[in-house]
């Protein structure tokens, strides 16, 4: 890389932060939630960190009747409302001289001409130098149609080996283990592996990386980061709202597919992965990929995963609809909005700790985090009485909100009894570092343009979660119907069942 | 809320703090630092916003020492700031008078965070060997800053003279920005060597000659050093190559143009930061920055001896 031959970076120069180098961001799909609420605003959160190039350019392409000035101001509108930093007019300025917009169609060619003179023309008047990265936010069904407009009108291809072309595709990553080929195919097609930045916000954020801080560069936990001391793990994605306005999406996904193939898979692999060798992407992928190989499923599948659907209750102090009384929900469907399974890994480190991942719609509230239940203590040199109320130690990774870890652990309570007890002891991202921390799409966005790799997946992640997931999605399509579950509660009964039956329960995250 | 305690010692204010934990909830624990400041009445107040602002990044106990006159009895006033008064830390504010004024350590020592690094921060004037004064000593980081002081080309050679590994001067911290544009200009092909280079900054502005001897250090070639008058700020840097010049030249307070051959110019928003933004980026690394180290020691002789210093007049743009 040209990084070492650079006399002016020096490794111990840790202030130092590295500058993408002049690149545009060209977005499909700019009219959609997501656009306007998280990749505008960490466009210009970056722009404000000082952290873009000069010139940087970015490039809406919609089917909208929309000149450059209307999409400015849906831009501006949309930073002035979701960004973290502080609005400041020099950086906007700097940032909207930038801004281009391409109505169109995706079947349009002229559309993508129009689109390839845009970005042509950026090079010179911005200098943005031939580097360009397209953001594909829109439906999978899509991806095949852009990709080839981008190579038919020569958007796809740099024109030297000082140029980059990069794509950037979002979750999901096909729907089973062949549509991820197929989907694979049709990018791979026209971009290289290496071009290819799935993102996978979670992975995006700073705790994801604190898991690896964590067992990587203490010496207090991974000693005891196996089943002989480990009993199970527990990872658990939950959200308090239903699945709204996204009906068309969400039906017949399901919320094994829309989570647990990649946030809790993926969580998955970095807490039960081996020490990488050092954190090069490759060889970082090498040991999720390893992990994420040895997965085992259940034998029985009816005992061992659980699926559901949630019913009209009241969640939060509001009535709410069902599933199946949602807009654009078919009375009949049988797509699951909760889903728990169990897990096995076939390695020494995990034989007989059982993973359990769960995620749901409309659940009690919103979190996610990873819980490693540790073993009761093999002896317990006090009375029976006294350690009734002691359970089993855990240390809690929260991923989000309130970012930070726990630890559960016994305490005596006061007084003249022996009597112990759990406590918990807390860290708090937000209390022993910064009250801001940079948006998981800040991170991304600007990995993508530095062309730095190590926190997305790789194809091969991809098809290793989906030969884990394909066999469960076989046996629930064949066999029966989602249960129902009440909104705003912890999920379905069978779901503790299903804990129950392994003499364990599920904790209340 | 703000607490006073007038005629106290540092002892009584600990137990304030303790009582105020266990009544209010006011919460010390998860506090990553101590910084103490050490100043005079003219910059306490400015300073302890600044502190505040990086406090939002780093949650710390603030320190601040504040030095009275230093005649008649020795006295100790102290302030309690906690919850919306402080930002994400907890103030204290501690008036010496009187002989008390030559001894700040023995406030400072009772009201340290017990096994969290101490940052000493001088905002304006500062000891001549920050490492050998007591509060100095006790701090793993000792931030000064040559711009605020009354004299700061003469403040930036006493930084040199009295330098220790954990020193840092928030001149450097200003620089970081323009370092990594430089740093990404070079980071683009074609790779070939600078051959000369031209600082032009404010006659008085220790961020441009540090900028200089940074180059002159790393590039190995003349860098010349512009003092402009009319400017304070650092104006622009040129690095000449045998293909052409990178140019970045920041003619307003704002945004920064960059200029390389065969590209058109390109804006780049480069605001002056404040204070308290370049407080909390020295915040961010508790080791000693090696590379000012290099630059202050190596660097500033580099530049004078195979560089040469010339004058221009800048006329304000704006």
């Amino acid at each position: 890389m040209t990084w070492l031959a650079n006399p002016l970076r020096d490794k111990r120069d840790k202030r130092l932060p590295r500058i993408a180098g002049p690149s545009s961001l060209v977005i499909f799909g700019v009219t959609g939630d997501l656009a306007r609420k998280k990749l505008m605003p960490a466009v210009y959160d970056l722009a404000n960190r000082g952290l873009l190039p000069p010139g940087f350019s970015l490039v809406g392409f919609a089917r909208r009747e929309w000149a450059t000035q209307d999409f400015s101001r849906q831009v501006h509108d949309a930073v002035k409302e979701h960004a973290r930093t502080p609005f400041s007019e020099a950086t906007w300025r700097q940032l909207s001289e930038g801004i281009r917009f391409v109505p169109g169609d995706f079947s349009d060619d002229d559309a993508f001409d129009e689109l390839e003179r845009t970005v042509r023309k950026l090079d010179e008047q911005q200098g943005t130098g031939g580097n360009h990265a397209f953001y594909l936010s829109i439906p999978p069904s899509f991806f095949d149609v852009v990709c080839k407009q981008l190579a038919r009108s020569g958007l796809a291809e740099p024109e030297n080996e000082d140029q980059w072309r990069r794509v950037v595709i979002e979750k999901p990553f096909g729907h089973n283990l062949q549509s991820a080929r197929e989907l694979n195919a049709v990018v791979e097609d026209i971009f290289p592996a290496d071009s290819i930045f799935r993102i996978d916000h979670y992975l995006g954020k700073e705790t994801v990386q604190n898991i690896m801080a964590l067992r990587f560069a203490n010496q207090l936990f991974e000693p005891t980061w196996n089943a002989h001391y480990v009993d199970h793990v527990q990872i658990t994605m939950a959200e308090d709202i239903g699945i709204g306005g996204r009906a068309g999406y969400y039906d017949g996904i399901g919320a094994a597919r829309d989570v647990i193939q990649n946030h809790l898979l993926q969580l998955l692999a970095l807490v039960a992965m081996e020490e990488p060798v050092s954190f090069d992407p490759s060889d970082l992928r090498a040991e999720k990929e390893k992990v994420l190989s040895a997965v085992r499923l259940p034998a029985d599948l009816t005992k061992h995963t659980a699926r559901g659907q949630y019913a009209a209750g009241w969640a939060g102090g509001t009535p709410v609809r069902g599933y199946l009384e949602e807009d654009g929900i078919a009375p009949d469907s049988r797509t699951e909005t909760y889903a728990a399974v169990r897990l096995d890994i076939d390695t020494r480190r995990w034989a007989g700790v059982p993973f359990y991942l769960r995620t749901g719609k409309r659940l009690g509230r919103r979190v996610t985090e990873v819980a490693v239940v540790f073993k009761r203590a093999p002896h317990l040199p006090f009375e029976s009485t006294a350690t009734e109320e002691l359970g089993e130690n855990a240390l809690v990774i929260r991923v989000q909100p309130d970012e930070g870890v726990t630890i559960r652990f016994g305490s005596k309570v006061p007084g003249t009894a022996m009597e112990v007890r759990d406590v918990t002891m807390d860290f708090g991202y937000g209390y022993s570092f910064t009250e801001e921390s940079p948006e998981a799409y800040e991170r991304l966005i600007l990995d993508v343009l530095l062309g730095d790799p190590p926190l997305f997946p790789r194809h091969e992640e991809v098809e290793l979660s989906w030969k884990i997931l394909d066999p469960i999605e076989e046996f629930w399509a064949e066999n029966g119907t989602p249960e129902q579950y009440a909104s705003g509660g912890w999920g379905p009964k069978s779901a503790d069942e299903m804990l129950a039956r392994d003499g364990r329960h599920w904790r209340i995250p | 809320m703000i607490i006073d305690l007038p005629k106290t010692t540092s002892s009584d204010v600990g137990k304030r703090l303790i009582d105020l934990r266990e009544k209010h909830g006011a919460v010390t624990l998860g506090r990553v630092l101590t910084l103490a400041l050490i100043t005079d009445e003219d910059n306490a107040e400015s300073a302890i916003a600044s502190a505040n602002h990086a406090s939002h990044e780093h949650p710390c106990r603030i320190i601040a020492v504040i030095k009275g006159t230093s005649r008649g009895s020795a006295r100790l006033d102290a302030q309690i700031r906690v919850g919306g008064d402080a930002g994400a830390s907890e103030v204290i504010v501690l008036r010496t008078f009187g002989p008390l004024t030559a001894h700040p350590v023995s406030v400072v020592v009772p009201l340290l965070l017990p096994d969290a690094p101490l940052v000493a921060w001088w905002p304006a004037e500062a000891p001549e060997v920050p490492a050998e004064d007591p509060v100095g000593a006790l701090a793993q980081r000792r931030i000064t800053d040559a711009a605020a002081c009354k004299r700061p080309s003469a403040a930036l050679t006493d930084r040199a003279h009295g330098y220790r590994p954990g020193d840092t001067d928030l001149a450097w911290t200003r620089l970081t920005l323009w370092r990594a544009l430089l740093a990404a200009a070079l980071d683009q092909p074609p790779h070939e060597d600078v051959t000369s280079v031209r600082v032009v900054g404010g006659s008085e502005n220790p961020s441009a000659d540090l900028l200089a001897g940074w180059l002159s250090m790393t590039l190995r070639c003349p860098v010349t050093r512009t003092k402009a008058t009319g400017v304070d700020g650092m104006l622009s840097v040129r690095l000449d190559r045998p293909s052409g010049p990178i140019v970045i030249e920041r003619p307003d307070e704002d945004v920064a143009v960059l200029s390389t051959p065969d590209r058109v110019d390109r804006k780049v928003a480069l605001p002056r930061r404040s204070a308290g933004e370049c407080l909390a980026e020295e915040l961010r690394r508790l080791d000693p920055d090696e590379v000012y180290g290099d630059v202050l020691l190596h660097g500033l002789e580099l530049q004078r001896e195979t560089g040469k210093t010339t004058r221009t007049k800048v006329k304000a743009k704006r």
